[in-house]
């Protein structure tokens, strides 16, 4: 963020960082070449925290397996001082692993904290507007209907979720998309592709039955570098380009008309933010399945940590990496390795930390 | 934010003119023809084809031929149709005014996800193969749910967002408990496609007697919490000034939509979309007034669901759609075109 103060006198801005928090929540820290920078120091710390979290279950996560290795061993194969046997488990087995666990994390963090936002509803995720549905359809047609390998299950899923989230959008677009048109319209089209899927599973043999709903549950289970690229490509494109809408996507927060008078092109910026969540959620859904609940808790609960308004992308994003990477850790020692699929773990841990969110933010009296 | 907005203050609420009243009500009469033709249809159509006359005989002068026999069980089916129907949709319109959220259906207060859960517990953990042995466990597996729901969404000064947030957190927990257990034990998952669907095709008389005083004993609470319910949809600080009890008039809602929902679900599985969408419908051309709103809805819920129910049978013939199924195939695109067509009535 730049803002043109340069002779700001010092002594104002000593002023302002002395005032309480709670007044101008962010720090201001400023350059040499008189740019500055408005930093929410909270969100920073928060931000910050998780990522460390995020790695170090990473790293751990790395270890964990049939052939446990210490976390120490890890880094350093990471680092390319591993002896063959390690670098082989470590490079080839799990690492692609835990690289689409953090992906597919951060995408449906950062997906579920731009339908929550344009949605204006933090119900407004992902999985209730139906475009895990519509991938779990285009998947479900390809296990039940054609018994198709991984691959193409994939490019089902992900063919699912495109065309959802297109169906989505023109549904709702009347003379502009409106935020509670877009939600309703949303569950009347996951309601009738949740039906198609209840009818697809009703049709299948048990077999395929069971393979869809490993499948419909989601999970890391065998994902490999091929998975890893086209994911790390699309958030690579797709992380920047929202992140440079994020000023605009907080200002159409307060209202159409509100934006509008500010500046920003209220329709062109939520078209281009909702092809962005569409892409990131199918895309990390076609990686992983639908993993449950993710794109739906991440962001509330970073909203609850960085206690910020707004948003919060970044923190969302961080979050659901983060929420992704330990499921799936949690998954491997509770069970057993590959025992149960991670959205298993991702719904019990986002469900139970959001209910200890609400007991204790009800003892502080906050919400 | 949820949506949470202050209801303009429309001349809805205040009382209709004479004349707006007497089309309400003659719209509430039509409604109620609607309904019984569909259940005369119900008992009528199926894979096994009846003329009206042995629908008579067979309703009543019951000899005990093959077509009275065939009577009997489509009259069991439709009553439960009858009475979930009413169940779905006054406990939806109930929900939504409770929460002030139109979005607000059983499914976002985690009671199927607890009806659901304690089905599969039961499958697997107690060996229960039948229909009739799931109703006690998906009622107290719902009620169950209700019940913390309410408590956690604070029990004092529940506020919506707190009750949804509280319903979406528990259903997360449990559908992870519920996916595991399908995918780690076979036969449950074998069983549990076909329930989570939800069909009427397993009705018989002794469900209906099962759940009937649960139904009866909702119905007639939530029908009476439409003045209360009305002002609360002022906002808490306006009902309270208007002399409504907030604290009670949000457990006994509560307690409504869990007994309906709950004993709903368990006798025919999770039917997710009546609740939601037949409110809807009602307050497009009712406004926002709950004391027509919940007539309205008790009546025409029933005839989205046995009409969906009798094309099931239709459509799939001799084979059948599970109800569930058509209701969302059929009510979705319904329910896309009204939002579409005009401001959504907010509540």
């Amino acid at each position: 963020m730049k803002a043109p103060r340069k002779q700001a006198p010092r002594d104002q801005a000593e002023t302002a960082q002395a005032a309480p928090a709670r007044v101008s929540r962010g720090r201001t820290v400023r350059t040499v070449g008189g740019l500055s920078v408005r930093v929410d120091v909270r969100a920073f710390t928060v931000v910050v925290l998780l990522l460390v979290a995020a790695l170090t279950a990473g790293v751990v996560l790395i270890g964990t397996g049939d052939f446990p290795i210490s976390a120490g061993d890890v880094v350093r194969t990471l680092l390319g001082n591993g002896d063959a046997g390690q670098e082989f488990i470590v490079n080839e087995l799990r690492l692609p692993r835990v690289l689409v666990g953090l992906l597919v994390g951060a995408s449906l963090g950062l997906g579920g904290a731009l339908f929550q936002a344009i949605s204006r509803n933090p119900l407004g995720s992902p999985d209730v507007l139906g475009l895990g549905q519509g991938s779990t359809a285009g998947a479900l047609v390809m296990i039940v209907l054609f018994s198709g390998t991984a691959r193409q299950v994939t490019v089902g899923a992900l063919i699912g979720g495109l065309v959802t989230g297109l169906a989505i959008y023109l549904l709702a677009w009347k003379r502009g998309v409106h935020g509670y048109r877009l939600v309703l319209v949303g569950i009347g089209v996951s309601a009738i592709v949740t039906a198609v899927n209840g009818y697809l599973i009703t049709k299948a043999d048990l077999v395929d039955a069971t393979r869809a709903v490993v499948w419909m549950t989601g999970s890391l289970n065998g994902r490999d570098w091929e998975q890893v690229w086209p994911l790390l490509g699309l958030c690579a494109v797709l992380v920047p380009l929202v992140l440079g809408n994020a000023r605009a996507l907080r200002m159409l927060e307060m209202g159409d008309d509100v934006a509008y008078a500010l500046g920003v092109r209220v329709e062109r910026t939520r078209l281009l933010l909702l092809v962005a969540a569409v892409l990131l959620t199918a895309s990390a859904t076609a990686a992983a399945g639908p993993v449950g609940f993710v794109a739906l808790t991440a962001p509330q609960l970073a909203r609850r940590l960085t206690c910020s308004p707004g948003p919060n992308l970044v923190p969302a994003m961080c979050m659901g990496a983060t929420l992704l990477v330990v499921a799936d850790w949690a998954s491997q020692r509770v069970f057993g390795a590959d025992q149960l699929p991670v959205g298993v773990v991702t719904g019990i841990l986002g469900g139970v930390y959001l209910l200890w969110l609400l007991v204790t933010e009800r003892k502080a009296g906050r919400i | 934010m949820l949506v949470d907005s202050p209801p303009e203050p429309s001349a809805e609420t205040a009382p209709a003119p004479p004349r707006r009243r007497a089309v309400r009500a003659a719209g509430l009469l039509v409604s109620l023809v609607v309904l019984v033709l569909v259940a005369v249809a119900s008992i009528a159509i199926g894979a096994k084809e009846l003329s009206l006359e042995q629908v008579w005989h067979g309703l009543f002068q019951d000899s005990g031929t093959y077509g009275d026999v065939v009577v009997g069980e489509r009259l069991s089916r439709t009553v439960l149709g009858l009475l979930v129907g009413a169940a779905l949709g006054l406990a939806g319109a109930v929900l939504q005014a409770l929460t002030r959220n139109p979005l607000a259906d059983p499914g976002l207060l985690g009671i199927n996800a607890g009806a659901s859960a304690a089905v599969v517990t039961a499958i697997t953990f107690f060996g229960v193969t039948s229909l009739n042995g799931y109703v006690w466990f998906a009622f107290a597996g719902a009620a169950a749910v209700g019940v913390l729901v309410f408590f956690l969404g604070g029990s004092r000064g529940a506020t919506p967002v707190r009750l949804a947030l509280a319903g979406t957190a528990i259903s997360a927990a449990l559908y992870g408990y519920l996916q595991a257990v399908m995918i780690t034990d076979e036969a449950a998952l074998g069983k549990m496609r076909f329930w989570t669907v939800g069909s009427l095709a397993s009705a018989t008389s002794d469900i209906i007697w099962q759940v009937l005083p649960f139904l009866a004993a909702g119905t007639v609470l939530a029908l009476a919490l439409a003045r209360p319910l009305n002002a609360m949809a002022m906002g808490d600080d306006t009902a309270r000034a208007l002399g409504a009890h907030l604290n009670r008039t949000r457990a006994l809602s509560m307690a409504a939509a869990t007994v309906l929902c709950g004993a709903a679900t368990a006798a025919c599985g999770p039917i997710v979309f009546v609740g939601l969408m037949v409110p809807h419908v009602v307050r497009s051309f009712t406004g926002p007034d709950l004391r027509w709103i919940l007539p309205y809805a008790t009546v025409l819920s029933p005839v989205l669901l046995l009409g969906a129910d009798v094309i099931g049978r239709i459509v799939a013939r001799p084979a059948e759609l599970q109800v569930g199924i058509v209701t969302a195939i059929l009510g979705g695109p319904v329910f896309i075109f009204l939002v579409r067509r005009r401001r959504t009535a907010q509540l």
